[in-house]
């Protein structure tokens, strides 16, 4: 007998019995688990698939027979034999089920009319469909103050509680924040924080949406809709490059939350809290909701600007603004447009403009990037890695900011995949990050010398060199400080490609569809499908025409031509120079030298403020599309909602403006933009169709080589001064934070952080208000002892909430030193 | 500043240095803080996260299990009456009343000296000795009402210092682990064979099974 099955079972499996039907397991697969894949359902409370199993909640017992006679067992605690009989079915299983229910409703407050899991509550369904319909508790419940705020966005109910253990599992298993534990164990246990210490994780979002109870719930969706009311559409995070797959709903053409969706190769589920919760920017009342047209020409009337902006404009219609727009463009003399922007939109959105700068303005300045990215080049030609890479490498390389600030979720795949030992982390930061702990190896360097630590340990006699040369290697590579020119971190991809030619790299670009904006050409010389404008492959000359012959300007080029007057008219795409860009005096002398200044944004940004006229574009949730995220990773983004007032996507602009201009891009519609993106980017020939949903589709390859800088020696050090490191937090100054109701008061402090030892130099007390001179500009902050920063740094965020941090930074200047200055008897304040 | 006395935090760092792992020290350190202070307050739990690297809400986790870690302050001495069954047949709750009497406060309560908190306790184990109590843990058996006066008298006098210390001090006299013989902390990915008793019983084949 064991042997016909073994004949039968398909090599490196396991034959198991669920209810009388033969299937296939993998060996040391749980039975819950294998019952999934075919198809059984087993009721679960604590049971999830991305963390380990803990069996408290005794409710996926079933009868299992290993030869012993069945017994009665949890599915999630059990892994798969051979001959296993598994009933799920049984009266046994049946009574116990019942049982188990009847005791966790024993204290569990039958409150669904008012609470806001009631309708999509696992205990709930669970309760209708296993439960045995009536309780012999008749004694009092437990009670508890109803929902204490564990933190500023999650309300704890401990009434509710079933205590399953998924969200203390998730904040330390997973989210490595184990902020929240078990206390009063006994039979007074509850889930509580430490007094005085939040549950304040940038993930502790997840932990409602895995909560199988109403105990968790996050204030921005409290009360707001029942399950059954929502409109949901399946959508893709654009927060960050990480491109979470979500499930975003909506009630009343209002957008109320995002769930997130288990793909395997992205998020497994997971999202931060940034990307969660965004959506109150969304549904802001200071969106852009009608063209807007300056009463005075920019620059005369700032001093009305800075005390109202609003009051600078005056509300026009579409006609009106894109006409002013396009006489604008027709009277620009050759070669003095300019887009700065893009990464907002969908791909879409950028191939028009993209199309729109070349054949119709015919200019090549565009750049999506804001002086605070990698060169396009290389972001879009290196060997690429997809996450899933990183995560199974023999060695990362971790050469970038610190991820669980900047890309969260890309952080907890990482950290995942370091606990499991899938993959070693190797990290050289200016600070601690947040994988330092998951990391076999962190080197500290001072900032802008990442390359040449690398080169220090690679070509001298440190093991690392052989590790890196034997094995597997990604790089994933980023700017870990705008303060640094981005030629700091195109170095550290010439000293790595030299070196080790086998290792690919991710690339971690931080705005929302960056990545995509540059596949689709939103830089000076390249084009849509990873190409270069020099060598244009062949369909797309052919639907273009006649490209502009030069390269054009980079953001920092454009921003230095405007403010010399070359720039007759600056298009502002989603972008906002004056807050975003390193480099502030520049940004703001080229916003305010540039001719005429259009903003299309979805608010007044401190740009758009100063814009001559600002166009409402429609944002994330409110148009269809695609997007690509750091692996060039393509997937769809639903529409859900409808744009406030006039507001339009940026394609459409784009189109229309084409037509005011005298041109045509020859699309009308999201579908046929994405169709011709698929004809004329050979990179792109697959993404399109209903892949696009759930995992999405890997664009590969580009139709270049990029050319890598040469490696020079890292710039001499000021030995008195200090190198400021700008590091990025992920509640930051920008408009997605502050727009959000939920988020904006999460928003980090600005304070200059320094190692201990550089403090007692300076020779203040740790909190003190100092002077940071740079040779640009200086500013007065209050500086603080860390033990997270490496000697010689001083870590500022940008971009900061209320400071202007970009007045320290020249961004033509390779790094920037500065030197701090106490008021005498240092306590000035 | 800091809740450690010098003295106990370089104790706590050799109890961190004997086991691979520093969350391994939480118990024993937490016992250190009771000892030092004669209950485990906040700042206390706060300090041993710091030093065995975790956080504040884990070692609440794990101090609020044992109900023989004090989160709130407690006398010198901690005086449990046994109420269960034998106990309570051979006279415990006339012992507690008489002891409530004498030490003028309720059953949960702690003398306004800070001397005597008088607690109810659930079976000690000692039914043979019915009715028994513990001050701080140390039993004293067949207790009755003089009993029970000539014991708080001895306990103020001091006359039982020797045998009964303050309460949190599990003993006076304290093993210490010489340095050398510590394992240290050591990455898990260092150890790479078997630990001692399961080697040796793999050798004896008894592992195989």
């Amino acid at each position: 007998m064991s042997d016909a099955t073994a004949a039968e079972t398909a090599p490196g499996t396991v034959e198991v019995t669920i209810n009388g039907v033969a299937i296939d397991a993998q060996p040391g697969e749980l039975v819950i688990a294998a019952a999934d894949r075919a198809g059984v359902h087993i009721p679960r409370f604590c049971y999830h698939e991305r963390m380990s199993p803990v069996g408290m909640c005794r409710m996926c017992l079933v009868e299992i027979d290993t030869g012993r006679g069945p017994q009665l067992q949890p599915s999630c605690m059990v892994p798969v034999s051979p001959q296993m009989v598994v009933d799920t079915t049984s009266e046994r299983t049946r009574r116990a089920q019942e049982g188990v229910l009847e005791l966790l409703l024993i204290n569990h407050p039958l409150d669904c009319p008012v609470c806001d899991k009631g309708g999509e509550c696992p205990l709930q369904d669970q309760t209708m469909a296993y439960g045995p319909g009536e309780s012999r508790f008749v004694e009092e419940k437990r009670h508890f103050p109803k929902p204490i705020p564990i933190s500023d966005l999650v309300h704890l109910d401990r009434e509710r509680c079933i205590l399953c253990d998924r969200c203390t599992r998730f904040a330390d298993e997973v989210a490595g924040d184990p902020l929240i534990d078990f206390t009063e164990r006994g039979n007074e246990t509850q889930v509580l924080t430490f007094p005085g210490e939040p549950f304040s994780s940038y993930f502790s979002g997840n932990t409602v949406q895995i909560c199988p109870v109403g105990a968790l719930t996050a204030s921005p969706y409290r009360f707001k809709a029942r399950p059954w009311d929502l409109v949901e559409t399946e959508s893709t995070c654009t927060t960050c490059s990480v491109g979470c797959r979500i499930a975003a709903q909506s009630s009343r053409n209002e957008l109320v939350r995002y769930l997130g969706v288990d793909i395997d190769p992205v998020n497994h589920g997971w999202l931060c809290d940034k990307g969660r919760f965004a959506f109150g920017s969304v549904g802001s009342p200071d969106r852009v909701t009608t063209p807007l047209q300056a009463r005075a020409p920019s620059g005369a009337a700032s001093d009305i600007a800075d005390a109202e902006p609003l009051r600078r404009f005056q509300p026009t219609d579409w006609a009106s603004a894109l006409g002013a727009v396009a006489a604008a463009v027709k009277a620009a003399r050759p070669g003095a447009i300019a887009v700065l922007g893009g990464a907002r939109g969908t791909n879409e959105d950028a191939y028009a403009w993209s199309k729109l700068a070349r054949t119709v303005l015919r200019t090549d300045h565009v750049d999506a990037q804001l002086g605070d990215g990698l060169p396009a080049e290389l972001t879009v030609g290196l060997p690429a890695a997809t996450i899933d890479e990183a995560c199974s490498a023999d060695t990362t390389l971790l050469v970038c900011g610190d991820l669980r600030e900047e890309l969260p979720v890309l952080h907890l795949r990482l950290r995942g995949a370091a606990r499991a030992g899938t993959t070693r982390l190797v990290e050289i930061a200016p600070t601690t990050t947040g994988l330092t702990r998951n990391a076999v190896r962190s080197e500290q360097c001072r900032g802008g010398e990442a390359a040449s630590v690398l080169r220090n340990l690679l070509d001298g006699d440190d093991p690392l060199a052989g590790e890196l040369a034997s094995g597997s290697v990604v790089v994933v590579l980023g700017r870990s400080s705008v303060s640094e020119s981005a030629e700091a971190a195109a170095e550290v991809a010439a000293v790595i490609s030299a070196r080790v030619p086998h290792a690919r790299f991710l690339v971690a670009a931080r705005r929302g569809n960056v990545r995509g904006a540059l596949d689709m050409g939103l830089a000076p010389g390249m084009l849509p499908g990873r190409a270069l404008s020099a060598s244009p492959p062949q369909e797309l000359a052919a639907a273009w025409g006649e490209l502009p012959g030069e390269r054009g300007h980079d953001a920092t080029a454009i921003l230095a031509a405007a403010a010399s007057g070359e720039i007759d008219v600056l298009f502002l795409l989603g972008a906002d120079p004056l807050t975003d860009f390193p480099d502030s005096m520049l940004a703001r002398l080229g916003v305010s030298g540039a001719g005429t200044v259009v903003a299309v944004d979805s608010f007044v940004s401190q740009s758009a403020a100063e814009a001559d006229i600002v166009l409402p574009a429609a944002v994330f949730g409110e148009k269809s599309g695609t997007t690509t995220n750091l692996e060039g990773r393509v997937s769809a983004v639903g529409e859900l909602v409808t744009a406030p007032g006039s507001a339009r996507a940026d394609w459409m602009i784009a189109a229309e403006l084409a037509v005011l201009c005298g041109g045509d891009l020859g699309f009308l519609s999201v579908d046929e933009i994405t169709a011709e993106i698929a004809a004329v980017c050979a990179t792109h020939a697959s993404a399109i169709g209903p892949d696009l949903a759930a995992d999405g589709v890997v664009t590969s390859g580009a139709a270049f080589e990029p050319e890598l800088p040469p490696e020079h020696v890292a710039p001499a050090r000021d030995a008195y001064g200090l190198r400021l490191v700008c590091n990025r937090k992920l509640y930051d100054g920008g408009v997605t934070v502050s727009q959000t109701p939920a988020l904006a008061p999460l928003a980090a402090d600005t304070v200059m952080r320094v190692h201990p030892v550089d403090l007692e130099r300076v020779g203040v007390e740790s909190g003190t208000e100092v002077e940071v001179h740079s040779d640009r500009g200086a500013l007065r902050l209050p500086i603080v002892a860390d033990a997270g920063i490496a000697r010689g740094n001083v870590v500022v965020l940008f971009p900061s909430p209320h400071i202007d941090v970009g007045a320290l930074i020249d961004v033509t200047a390779p790094v920037t030193d500065v030197r701090i200055e106490t008021r005498g008897d240092g306590v000035s304040r | 500043m800091s809740f450690f006395t010098e003295e106990n935090r370089s104790l706590a760092r050799e109890i961190i240095g004997r086991y691979p792992k520093r969350r391994s020290a939480m118990i024993p350190l937490l016992h250190v803080a009771q000892a030092q202070a004669g209950w485990v307050s906040e700042e206390a739990m706060v300090e041993i996260a710091e030093l065995v690297d975790t956080t504040p809400a884990e070692v609440l986790g794990t101090c609020s299990f044992y109900e023989m870690f004090k989160r709130a302050p407690v006398g010198t001495y901690l005086v449990n009456i046994c109420a269960t069954m034998s106990c309570a047949l051979a006279g415990a709750a006339e012992l507690m009343e008489h002891a409530e009497e004498r030490l003028g406060v309720r059953a949960g309560g702690t003398t306004p000296d800070g001397l005597f908190t008088l607690a109810s306790a659930e079976c000690q184990a000692a039914c043979t000795e019915a009715p028994c109590l513990q001050v701080n843990y140390r039993y004293r058996y067949r207790v009755d009402a003089d009993g029970f006066d000539q014991l708080v008298d001895d306990l103020a006098a001091g006359a039982l210092d020797d045998e009964i210390p303050p309460h949190g001090v599990t003993a006076r006299v304290r093993q210490h682990i010489p340095a050398g013989r510590a394992v240290g902390a050591v990455p898990p990915e260092a150890v790479t064979e078997p630990p001692v008793w399961i080697s040796a019983a793999v050798g004896n084949g008894a592992g195989s099974a």
